[in-house]
């Protein structure tokens, strides 16, 4: 399954994140944190592309913009936003 | 070497010179007899009678201070984030051509960001604060000087100026009044900033004092802060500082609930602690949950009927509404916290102005802060040796102060830090923290919205807390239940390069700030 | 099996992670993650996936978790009560305008179908129907013994004197009747009844004057907008040192009786039955529940 349209959910607020999704062919993971170093914006990109597989995604752009979010917050939004982007 | 944290050390840093690895909190106090230190002597300066002091040219009295290459300017940071002088200096002296200069203020602000461009034209070799903020803090933290930035503590650096450690050639005060012969005080005029409590210690220990004000005023000027024997020069400035934001109106108390919850735990802690009563002494943090542990514990002052003796620190006008209900008999202000304060400096005579010297240096007859019975503090981060971080952020910079927090720790009887255990993502309590600020050994108990952990080594305040329906629990334990919801504590990748050095009150080595590595 | 009360319901709106995710450092006794109102329709499904992973993730500690889901007439109802039973960590749901049993009934179908698929045990997700329409007032007590599942019915003031056209006032003289008709109905019920919000955040001795006056028309609790609200309304519902006095001395009369095999007791001079006996069991846990606060 690929992402289909351009998609978004979340938000800018502390503890959120927004996260942007766009059609692609394969799996694109760009992560910027407002709270965290480099390192941890990594294990945010590799969340999400654990993610996206379980939820048989194959195809998205994914830019995920942080603000300290909790892995759960991260999870739930990304799953709105996939829901969002597949038609 | 290590010091006694474990934290390695080299003997020698070119720039600094002989390191003094950290023995305990009071290891240099209790030996300093057999260091025989005396203070350094001050320059001796003479004035005839008559002698003129006021002048408009900044340049012209830089050029008469006797200012060289490589010497040591300090300033003060009453001004805060308004503070106009320190890089109207910087520019000043960068036009006239000087080099390798060491800065030295008691703390640097965001209004000071323009520091990292003389840095790099080479204006500034070295600097020594206590705080570091914005810009300036991640060109340090990335390794961009080439001698470490030394961070002291606000005793620290009143120790260490009057050491002679740091030999202050020219002293920059902002002046908010001044009269004609240099009598200073913080307390008039429209950048009226309340005590000058650290430009004391520069006024005192300099080898030339230059005054700078925006509102000079009949003689005598008074109240007296610092005295015109202490000062040379008077220079006259359009604006010493923008007003908006060398203080707002009043302090107002924090409206975030997870703070409120947090006070209310610390300040019912206090209260079954066994130092509250009557005559107690008290300091408190300046915002968050700090402050708003100092409103509960004066509810419960109310309630109980109880009158402390006095309220120390930087003073906000939340701690005046204090003292004017009637719970403490005297408040002592080595820095104001907001404009609200400076009228009650100016007109109260229990509002009692002080040095930092007098304040919190370790290294003279009794400090202030040794008959302290509870201070709360904040922090960053803090690990399960109880060991505290109020400089380095999540992401490894330097961006904080260090400022009487080791000093107000090592000497109080009870020391509570108040903070949220995490703070977005970003666990508070950690398996050890970036930077040391504060030794484990002097932090007696934190207090989290998650639950309360007390220092094992306190077993009287444990027994206290017995039955008081007080949710104690071990700080590991408290670790794993954070650890829990945030799931991946932070992770910062630092380098070899040693960034900074943190210096203990007592002029040894506690921790260092280290490279990031981006 | 631990005493529970619910003095108070802390309302947290259901797309805001940071709050959500501190929700059990208040005190509250039990949380409303909230769908209904306070979540804009574009976002609906945002609210349901992140309170969904906050019930299932985060494990709060000593916390009735809640949800107020969307009414029966939106077309966010079912997925609601699916993704959020899904959760497995689910304690209540609240039925926003609940006007008649058959909408309680339409609740408990589709949660009977929720647990089985998801494996919950069955009946342990509890209703709390919601009495916000003249109607649902007048069906109140049919409302309340709809179900099995029902352990509390509750009121909504906003929307109740909304669709009685008149304005919601402070003294609150306009929903006194509905106030008591639904803690009557309540009663016959055998259920707990929970208050409407009070909605000046600022207003402290207003919430104190609100809350003893529902408590004295028979309210066990009241639904909380604000962290700050939960200590005041805790404060009223506290039983005297009298009242706590009395429910020790009832609580071990009782269990001498039964030791004893004796039927009839008496604690100074007053018959104690078993309607009584619960009342002291109440008190005796808000008195525990205040040394623990």
């Amino acid at each position: 399954m690929k992402i289909s349209k351009k998609s978004s959910a979340g938000s800018l607020e502390s503890s959120d994140l927004m996260v942007y999704l766009e059609p692609m062919d394969t799996i694109k993971v760009e992560a910027v944190s407002s709270v965290s170093t480099s390192q941890h914006q990594k294990e945010i990109e590799a969340l999400v592309k654990k993610e996206l597989k379980k939820a048989g995604i194959t195809g998205a752009y994914v830019k995920v913009q942080d603000n300290g979010a909790l892995n759960l917050t991260i999870k739930a939004r990304l799953k709105t936003a996939i829901s969002r982007g597949i038609e | 070497m290590k010091n006694k944290l474990g934290v390695k050390l080299p003997d020698h840093i070119d720039g600094i010179g002989k390191i003094l690895p950290y023995k305990g909190p009071f290891a240099r106090v209790r030996g300093l007899k057999k260091e025989g230190l005396t203070t350094t002597g001050v320059k001796m300066r003479s004035s005839l009678p008559g002698k003129k002091k006021v002048f408009k040219d900044l340049k012209k009295v830089i050029e008469l201070s006797g200012l060289k290459d490589g010497g040591t300017i300090s300033f003060h940071h009453h001004l805060r984030n308004g503070d106009f002088l320190l890089m109207n200096v910087m520019k000043v002296l960068d036009e006239m051509g000087f080099k390798d200069l060491i800065l030295s203020p008691s703390s640097l602000t965001s209004a000071h960001q323009g520091i990292v461009d003389y840095v790099r034209k080479g204006v500034v070799k070295r600097i020594c604060t206590s705080g570091l903020r914005g810009e300036l803090g991640k060109f340090i933290s990335k390794g961009n000087m080439e001698i470490p930035v030394v961070i002291r503590s606000h005793g620290g650096r009143a120790r260490a100026i009057k050491s002679g450690d740091v030999k202050i050639d020219v002293a920059f005060i902002g002046a908010p009044s001044s009269d004609r012969e240099g009598n200073l005080n913080g307390v008039r005029g429209p950048s009226a900033c309340g005590s000058l409590g650290y430009a004391m210690v520069d006024a005192e220990y300099a080898d030339c004092v230059i005054a700078v004000t925006d509102h000079l005023v009949d003689y005598p000027n008074t109240p007296i802060s610092i005295p015109q024997y202490q000062v040379d020069y008077i220079v006259l400035t359009d604006k010493l500082g923008n007003p908006d934001k060398i203080g707002s109106g009043s302090t107002r108390l924090t409206t975030n609930p997870v703070d409120h919850i947090i006070a209310e735990k610390a300040a019912k802690l206090i209260f079954n602690s066994g130092y509250f009563g009557n005559g107690m002494t008290f300091q408190t943090g300046a915002g968050g949950a700090s402050l708003a542990v100092a409103k509960y514990v004066a509810d419960i002052m109310e309630a109980k009927g109880v009158v402390g003796s006095y309220a120390i620190g930087g003073i906000s006008s939340y701690i005046v509404d204090i003292y004017k209900r009637g719970l403490f008999k005297k408040m002592f202000d080595v820095q104001s916290f907001d404009k609200g304060v400076v009228s009650s400096l100016l007109n109260n005579e229990d509002h009692l102005e002080i040095s930092a010297d007098f304040y919190a240096n370790p290294f003279n007859s009794g400090a202030i802060i040794n008959n302290l019975d509870v201070v709360v503090l904040a922090a960053y981060e803090i690990d399960t040796d109880f060991n505290v971080n109020v400089l380095v952020d999540s992401h490894g910079y330097a961006q904080g102060a260090s400022g009487g927090h080791s000093d107000t720790s090592a000497a109080a009887k009870l020391t509570v830090i108040v903070a949220p255990s995490f703070r977005a993502r970003i666990p508070t309590l950690v398996d050890r923290v970036n930077t040391i600020i504060t030794p484990g050994e002097t932090v007696d108990i934190l207090v989290t919205e998650r639950g309360i952990a007390v220092n094992p080594k306190r077993k009287d305040l444990l027994e206290n807390f017995k039955g008081k329906g007080l949710n104690i629990i071990d700080i590991c334990d408290l670790k794993k239940k954070v650890d829990k919801i945030t799931l991946k504590p932070r992770m910062v990748e630092f380098g070899d390069k040693i960034c900074g050095l943190i210096e203990y009150r007592d002029g040894t080595i506690i921790d260092t700030i280290d490279q990031v590595i981006e | 099996m631990k005493f529970r009360t619910r003095r108070t319901m802390l309302y947290i709106p259901g797309n805001n992670p940071g709050m959500l995710q501190l929700a059990d450092i208040f005190g509250a006794d039990a949380v409303l993650f909230d769908l209904e109102d306070s979540v804009a329709p574009n976002e609906k499904d945002a609210a349901r996936d992140l309170i969904a992973n906050m019930i299932r993730f985060r494990e709060y500690e000593n916390i009735e978790i809640t949800v107020r889901i969307n009414p029966i007439d939106t077309p966010y109802f079912d997925r609601d009560v699916k993704e959020i039973i899904a959760s497995g960590n689910l304690d209540a749901i609240r039925l926003p305008k609940a006007n008649s049993a058959k909408d309680v009934k339409a609740l408990e179908k589709l949660i009977n179908k929720y647990e089985e698929e998801f494996k919950i045990e069955p009946g342990s997700i509890k209703i709390h129907p919601m009495i916000e329409t003249a109607i649902g007032v007048i069906q109140s007590y049919e409302i309340a013994s709809s179900s099995d599942r029902i352990d509390a019915i509750t009121i909504g003031g906003q929307d109740l004197t909304a669709n009685m056209g008149v304005s919601k006032t402070k003294e609150g003289k306009e929903i006194l009747w509905a106030r008591s008709q639904v803690v009557m109905s309540a009663k016959a019920a055998n259920v707990d009844v929970i208050d409407t919000i009070f909605a000046d955040i600022n207003d402290e001795e207003g919430l104190i004057e609100e809350t003893r006056l529902i408590k004295s028309l028979g309210f066990t609790g009241k639904a909380v907008i604000n962290p700050r609200q939960i200590k005041p309304i805790h404060a009223v519902f506290a039983p005297s040192k009298d009242e706590v006095e009395w429910a020790f001395e009832v609580i071990d009369a009782y269990e001498k009786a039964l030791k004893e095999g004796r039927g009839v007791i008496a604690v100074r001079g007053k018959m104690i039955d078993p309607p009584v006996r619960k009342r002291a069991q109440r008190i005796a846990g808000m008195a525990y529940l205040m040394e623990q606060e």
